[in-house]
């Protein structure tokens, strides 16, 4: 009886392990159901801020140091400025878009 | 009456001196070692048992294993699973410098820009790494997004470069300064309430009440921003947008 049982719960197991590693596969491949940023709104607001202010801090930072070597003050500062402005807008723009997909709530895990 | 940015200083604790370098043991590192003691004893202790029905403490340490691998299969997709290991010492180690810090009297390392920096520039170097080892020199079409008009690839290749460059101010500054302004905050109303005295102390101390139930939400959604926001910086390295 109980050289029996052993065989038959093996199998059991063993199919039972399958099915497991079936699910978890498709889980797996499966779309991503929660994906992006949640949390209250001031610490949203936060967040866009920071990320406006360190592209421009990198770009102003950037700027004046290519300008500090190159000695052509103050021009590469001033191109930089700007292309640190466009570069926070943008980060402003992706994370905006990371959360309005979170908030849709059909994500596609990104792009 | 003390500053309410007193909590911040740091205090040698073992003065130790390298070649010039002051390398002593802090408070900071204390707390950092305390950190590392706590996360490990949680987990050690909470799987030590291995019971197929799991107890409380098991159930709370697979929670915290499911919730970052969870995190890792929705955002950075089936490859990210290598990085687990990374992602969820960082969560922990960011969550539990941000609990730790909450106890009266304890020092929270997170509150010192140089730790959230330090951190991000690990993150930093290893999603560049990543990036680089994953698609070699394609990564760098990265910075130049498909679809973009040859001309207009010197404007955009600049703004996209420094896009990439502020994650390196933008995570830590984020983790730092909301640690330092909470705590700031809870040491200024503590103050209120000493100095209006029996009388009129009960209101800021109402207020330091909720506020530091409002911190342990902002401990825990900080320590989430950060490994979220590097989950999807290892989606961007992997999948290269």
């Amino acid at each position: 009886m109980g050289e029996d049982k052993v065989p038959l719960s093996s199998r059991k197991f063993d199919e039972r392990l399958r099915a497991a590693q079936d699910r978890q596969r498709e889980v797996e491949r499966g779309p991503s159901r929660r994906a992006g940023i949640s949390g209250s709104a001031l610490g949203f607001a936060f967040r866009i801020g920071v990320e406006l202010v360190s592209a421009l801090v990198v770009g102003v930072g950037i700027g004046w140091l290519l300008d500090y070597w190159l000695g052509t003050q103050p021009w590469l500062l001033l191109l930089f400025f700007v292309f640190g402005a466009a570069a926070g807008i943008m980060n402003v723009y992706r994370a905006v878009e990371q959360m309005g997909n979170a908030g849709n709530g059909d994500a596609e895990g990104g792009k | 009456m003390a500053s309410p940015l007193e909590q911040f200083e740091i205090k040698p604790i073992v003065p130790i001196e390298i070649g010039g370098l002051d390398m002593s043991f802090t408070n900071s590192a204390l707390w950092m070692t305390i950190a590392v003691v706590v996360i490990t004893a949680f987990l050690v202790g909470g799987v030590s048992r291995r019971a197929v029905v799991p107890g409380r403490w098991q159930s709370a340490a697979e929670m915290s294993y499911e919730f970052i691998a969870g995190m890792i299969r929705d955002n950075v997709g089936p490859e990210g699973r290598q990085y687990f290991p990374f992602v969820f010492s960082l969560f922990m180690f960011i969550l539990l410098g941000n609990l730790l810090g909450l106890i009266p009297y304890s020092f929270t390392f997170t509150s010192h820009i140089i730790v959230t920096f330090a951190l991000a520039l690990i993150v930093f170097v290893l999603v560049t790494a990543v990036g680089l080892i994953r698609h070699g020199m394609h990564f760098f079409t990265y910075f130049v997004p498909s679809g973009v008009p040859g001309w207009m690839a010197p404007i955009i290749a600049p703004i996209e470069v420094i896009s990439y460059l502020s994650r390196l101010i933008s995570l830590p500054v984020r983790l730092f300064a909301n640690m330092m302004a909470g705590h700031t905050m809870l040491k200024v109303f503590a103050g209120f309430t000493v100095a209006l005295g029996v009388l009129g102390g009960w209101a800021p101390l109402l207020i330091n009440v909720a506020l530091t139930g409002f911190e342990v939400l902002v401990a825990v959604l900080q320590a989430y921003v950060f490994t979220i926001l590097t989950c999807l910086y290892l989606h961007d390295a992997i999948h290269l947008h």
